[in-house]
């Protein structure tokens, strides 16, 4: 009896076409019965994506990763999560006999007696630290050219996610071998818990298992660090992937590189080789960093108690700003409310001031998408000099991100440059916020002036510093006009204009509903991009040549030529040459 | 200006750039096209190939002798136990590793950028949103769904699942969260292991201290005495976390005030002994400076002055370090006379209660 | 003279002539400076020489008995051991008046450093300098000398004694170049805002292993490079510099259009 469908089900060489012969053919041929693999292949084999170097940094990201689970494997083997104390016999001399937990002890042991350990533990501590560098240098490389627009919000918020982890990871990880440094961490952070108001030294029992330090707290930490924090991270990482696929990668602005293509090389072979390759490098560097530079030598430090603390005892660098935060606050903003004690001068540097950076970055995309009432799909890049508010902004938020992690620094810039501690305090304080906005500020105009030169490039052409003197006594320097790659990539850019909103009444003189939130709206995109400067356009090329574009570049009436209206070339009187100067 | 209005045409708003750029206007230039694609050496002389070939060969190659190296100096140089020892191991394994992984690494990579084909392929992007037939049919799709439940018509229904499913996780995180606190008991926080004639011992060794003993500008880190056993558990490292206490001794002339209420002696001769866990998070404080008789912690630079209260004057600590009172016993050691006053350590929220 | 005469308006002239008199004045000094005495074993030369050496040197600042002043403290009682540690070090004569005495080149060799001790332990008892045994690295307890460092020492001079920062623009030293005497001295003395650590507090043996811990640290690390042994922050800076640096070098590279 056959079934409605036809006949039999599908057999091997049953489709049309030749059966395989190759072993790699009867391969490919068993599994695509199975899983119809040959759909991702087609799909996938040679899928075009861009290149440029700066898309690599998201892969440092992502390969240090692989390395971190590698290594991180290999410490498991050997790691005692347990806070039992053990009486350590072995080297180095400094540890020998002491009492110590096993936590602490099982690191020891790891790296004077297993063979390898050392090495594979600081590979494991600088691909960490690298990890966070990439995710941070990436996260600005996409800031910066404007990846996050439509429709990536959604992927940059998985990235947001994703830095976070990383910094749990980090901290989790640091914490685990219950050293005096990372214990005084630990400290801290029990601090600043127990500073919330209502439920902190509630938070602190939980996380501690009852009064700092117990003896719950490196197993817990030990299961977030192998299991729950690097579970989310692979999740995460495979739904950013997925979206890099989905969306297709963005692009730099060029020749023939639009919203609606994406130029570039297949996927097989180029970035198998590529790609895979610089996983190798990037391992290859690693395995450099751990076996030539010492880093947490712990034994330092000795096993975690809670009366010593070094000098110069800060955390990993992703943690410096919280550090600096802490360090900057003045002590006066403790009150007692009631027979409450609410302290703002660890709340808010713990709590509000991360709160705000943090929000600053969720908010961006949908922030500029509110501003600009853009709804358009972007692939193509943006160069950072062409939306300087934005550049300007990112560079204050580093401002921000680099004072305090130099904050965090104090003492050790105060005892290399020879200055006083509380000095650099105080310094740090004003630059704080004296700092981002200054930084911003430069910014800006740095990129507007950046914008303008582009423009009197795409107008005026190279400076050839070829001379040319006409019969009638002219100097002239003769400019090479841009060829049309040049052209194209200083004009391929859009200049949004501040919001336009309708008028507070309607023509019967009613005030209108929601006016107010379009005034504030209008406000903050006036503060984006009231200060624009316009790309270059034919009509505006063609009135600069028919004016005489061999006259040295001219510094004024620049406001003109940004407006499109006045002649060009500085409203000087100029008479056509005669023999016509060689430009071309 | 939305996309819904004409979502497939050319002249859709998210495509409007892309087709005006290719046929261009007074207002844009048009769009050059992809660069001209240039040769490289490899591509026009086959000498040049040939080289290249050899170079990723040996990259290669030496990435094979690094796995080699590494496999014999893993069998060849065990970490001896010594610190020049481990190092050598580190080293010679770390350099091998590298060597065997950067050889692939570069391999690969000189390879794509000199020999692979770098001609750039175009490929076309569609629109991230589904086409409109598609939209519809699963908006159908949905609405045959709902309406094969029957949940529109039933209001209640509707009601009740989404009750049960929001209470349901509160049996997991309720124990979750309740059986992680310990004994949530947070009153513990007041109170320390220093009582009345608790004897003032040092740490680490736990000797106790005499007073005599004590000499002007020495700073002495103090634990409440104990034996060595009770020294060699978790519970002793839990409330010497509370209980560390720095002793200083001080000219008598030089110590304007302490925390000695009307009517009591919390110092004895110029000794005075405050807590060591920093008022502002946690940190030991323990940077005693004799000169000036400040306390600095190193974490976050909060400064205390020893002879006057232990007041803050630096930093973002708020409150001075609470003191120990003591005295010496009749033999001449330093004793406690009772816990401390307050609460030790960090704020928390019921501190004062 | 009449060359010399017909150059003096030279624009180098007053650079030869300052020259001149440097070298007349340094000649000078050096022909008429005080030679130091001949070590000689009896201790009352040593006091009465030790007494000349300090009315020179010393006097101005901590008083012609050493009584002190408004500027420095007595130093009646500080012993032989506090003299050996500040003037082998070079810290005194002070450089300049402060809280933070600066390590400098030694103004006195070890006999005259002897001598001014002897003179000011003669006015006072007080600590004296310890014997070679008792600062013999290789008798002491590394573990036990960790132990006691971490807890009275690494807050100031950092885990393994590379120094770290003080307030107001004082700060610890770090302890690699220090001389075992040293070590020993700085403890028993407490010398300028260094606490002092009496033998009740840390026993002569103890204070062995403390020598014993930080002469083991002179190894370096055992995992290669230690990065001035300062900790998250000298690490963080290289991971960025060294790696990120290496890592974005490498981007760059595979990125570059090949020729």
């Amino acid at each position: 009896m056959t079934t409605s469908t036809g006949t039999a089900a599908p057999q091997a060489g049953a489709r049309k076409g030749a059966a395989p012969t190759t072993p790699a053919g009867k391969a490919a041929d068993y599994l695509d019965q199975r899983t119809s693999i040959g759909v991702a292949v087609k799909e996938f084999a040679r899928k075009v994506f861009p290149d440029h170097w700066s898309f690599l940094l998201g892969e440092i990201a992502l390969y240090s990763f692989i390395v971190l689970i590698l290594t991180g494997i290999f410490l498991t083997m050997f790691f005692v999560p347990s806070m039992s104390l053990v009486t350590y016999h072995g080297e180095p001399a400094s540890m020998n006999g002491v009492l110590m937990s096993d936590a602490f002890a099982s690191t020891l042991n790891m790296s004077f007696e297993v063979r390898g350990g050392l090495l594979m533990r600081q590979i494991h501590h600088w691909a960490a630290l690298i990890f966070l560098a990439a995710i941070v240098t990436h996260m600005m490389r996409v800031f910066f050219t404007g990846a996050f627009r439509k429709p990536r919000e959604v992927n940059w918020l998985v990235g947001m996610l994703l830095m976070i982890m990383g910094l749990a990871a980090g901290f989790s990880g640091y914490s685990l071998p219950d050293d005096v440094l990372s214990g005084n961490g630990l400290r801290i952070t029990d601090g600043v818990v127990k500073s919330i108001p209502l439920i902190g030294s509630y938070m602190s029992y939980f996380i501690f298992g009852g009064e700092f330090p117990g003896e719950h707290i490196i197993p817990r930490l030990f299961t977030v660090h192998i299991l729950l924090v690097p579970g989310l991270i692979l999740a995460l990482v495979a739904l950013h992937l997925f979206f890099v696929v989905l969306h297709k990668h963005t692009q730099y602005p060029g020749g023939g590189r639009t919203d609606t293509n994406v130029v570039g090389f297949p996927l097989f072979p180029v970035y198998v080789a590529k790609a895979g390759g610089f996983f190798f490098v990037v391992f290859g560097i690693l395995a450099l960093m751990g076996g030539t530079m010492a880093i947490n030598n712990v034994w330092n430090y000795g096993p975690y108690d809670p009366s010593p603390v070094s000098a110069g005892a800060q955390p990993d660098w992703y943690m410096l700003f919280l550090e600096g935060s802490l360090r900057l606050m003045p002590g006066q903003t403790e009150f007692v409310i009631g027979g409450y004690t609410l302290s703002l001068n660890v709340l808010i540097p713990a709590v509000v001031i991360p709160g705000l950076l943090f929000t600053f970055l969720f908010a961006y995309p949908f922030l500029e998408a509110a501003v600009t009432k853009d709804k358009r799909e972007h692939h193509v890049l943006d160069r950072p000099r062409n939306v300087p508010v934005r550049t300007g902004l990112g560079v204050a938020f580093l401002t921000a991100f680099i004072i305090l992690a130099l904050a965090g620094s104090n003492d050790l810039i105060a005892t290399h440059f020879s200055l006083s501690i509380n000095t650099i305090t105080w310094v740090f304080r004003i630059l704080l916020f004296v700092g981002p906005w200054f930084a911003f500020w430069v910014t800006k105009r740095i990129c507007l002036g950046l914008q303008r030169k582009d423009r009197e490039l795409v107008l005026h052409g190279h400076e050839t510093g070829r001379i040319v003197r006409f019969a009638h006594g002219e100097y002239i320097e003769v400019h090479r006009p841009l060829d049309e790659q040049e052209r194209w990539l200083r004009v391929n850019y859009q200049a949004h204009a501040p919001l336009e909103i309708e008028p507070a009444t309607d023509s019967r003189g009613v005030r209108r509903k929601g006016y107010k939130k379009d005034k504030r709206l209008q406000r903050l995109s006036r503060f984006f991009y009231e200060d624009r400067i316009e790309p270059v356009t034919p009509a505006e090329l063609a009135a600069a040549h028919s004016h005489g574009e061999h006259d040295a570049l001219e510094s004024t009436s620049h406001e003109q030529i940004e407006a499109g209206t006045a002649a060009v070339g500085g409203g000087r009187d100029l008479v056509e040459p005669e023999k016509g100067a060689d430009e071309r | 200006m939305s996309d819904y209005q004409n979502p497939r045409s050319p002249e859709s708003s998210h495509r409007e750039v892309g087709h005006r750029e290719q046929h261009g206007s007074l207002d844009t230039f048009p769009d050059p096209g992809l660069p001209e694609h240039k040769s490289r050496q490899a591509d026009r002389d086959p000498r040049a190939a040939k080289r290249a070939e050899r170079q990723v060969a040996t990259l290669f190659g030496i990435s094979a002798i690094g796995t080699i190296v590494a496999l014999v100096v893993y069998f060849v140089i065990p970490p001896d136990g010594t610190t020049a020892g481990v190092r050598l191991s580190t080293l010679a394994l770390g350099l091998a590793i590298a060597f065997a992984l950067l050889g692939i690494g570069f391999g690969a990579v000189h390879w794509a950028k000199v020999l692979m084909s770098d001609h750039e392929k175009v490929d076309e992007r569609h629109p991230i949103e589904s086409d409109p037939e598609t939209r519809t049919a699963a908006i159908a799709e949905l609405e045959a769904g709902v309406k094969d439940s029957g949940i529109a018509r039933r209001g209640v229904l509707k009601g009740a699942v989404i009750s049960a499913l929001a209470l349901f996780p509160l049996t997991i995180a309720v124990p979750l969260v309740g059986s992680v606190g310990g004994d949530w008991n947070v009153s513990k926080f007041k109170h320390t292991l220093w009582k009345r004639g608790t004897r003032l011992a040092i740490d680490p060794s736990g000797r106790p201290i005499k007073a005599a003993d004590v000499t002007i500008g020495s700073v002495v880190h103090v634990i409440p005495e104990a034996s060595q056993e009770e020294m060699q558990s978790h519970e002793w490292i839990t409330e010497k976390a509370k209980a560390v206490v720095l002793l200083v001794r001080l000219d008598p002339r030089d110590l304007k005030s302490d925390q000695s209420p009307e009517g009591e002696t919390w110092s004895y001769d110029g000794i005075v002994a405050f807590s060591k866990i920093c008022t502002h998070v946690g940190c030991p404080v323990a940077l005693y400076e004799q000169q000036t008789h400040h306390l600095l912690c190193p974490c976050h630079q909060s400064t205390f002055d020893v002879a006057d209260s232990a007041k803050v004057v630096f930093g973002p600590a708020k409150r001075p370090l609470p003191q120990l009172p003591i005295t010496v016993d009749d033999e001449g050691y330093l004793v406690a006379q009772s816990d401390f006053h307050e609460p030790i350590g960090p704020s928390f929220w019921e501190r004062l209660k | 003279m009449k060359a010399l005469a017909a150059r003096r308006h030279h624009r180098l002239a007053p650079v030869v002539l300052l020259l001149l008199a440097l070298l007349v004045t340094g000649g000078v000094y050096a022909a008429f400076a005080p030679t130091p005495a001949n070590a000689e074993t009896a201790s009352t030369e040593d006091i009465e020489t030790g007494k000349k050496l300090f009315q020179a040197n010393c006097a101005t600042c901590h008083g012609p008995n050493a009584e002190g002043s408004d500027t420095a403290p007595s130093l009646v009682g500080v012993g032989a051991a506090s003299v050996d540690f500040q003037v082998s070090t070079g810290r005194m004569p002070m450089q300049m008046d402060g809280p933070q005495a600066l390590q400098k080149p030694r103004q006195f060799d070890e006999e005259q450093t002897a001598q001014l001790a002897a003179y000011v332990a003669s006015l006072g008892a007080g600590p004296a300098v310890p014997t070679d045994e008792q600062v013999d690295a290789s008798l002491g307890d590394v573990a036990n000398g960790a132990a006691i460092f971490r807890t009275n020492c690494a807050m100031c001079h950092n885990a393994v004694g590379a120094g770290g920062a003080l307030s107001e623009g004082k700060f610890a030293p770090p302890l690699w170049d220090t001389s075992e005497r040293n070590i020993y001295q700085a403890m028993l003395t407490g010398p300028q805002s260094m606490p002092v650590f009496n033998d009740a507090t840390i026993t002569p043996e103890e204070k062995r292993d403390v020598i014993a811990f930080l002469v083991d640290q002179r190894e370096g690390s055992a995992g290669g490079l230690s990065l001035g042994s300062l900790g998250p922050v000298s690490e963080g800076l290289w991971a960025w510099i060294v790696g990120m640096g290496l890592l974005v070098g490498a981007a760059v590279w595979i990125g570059a259009k090949s020729s």
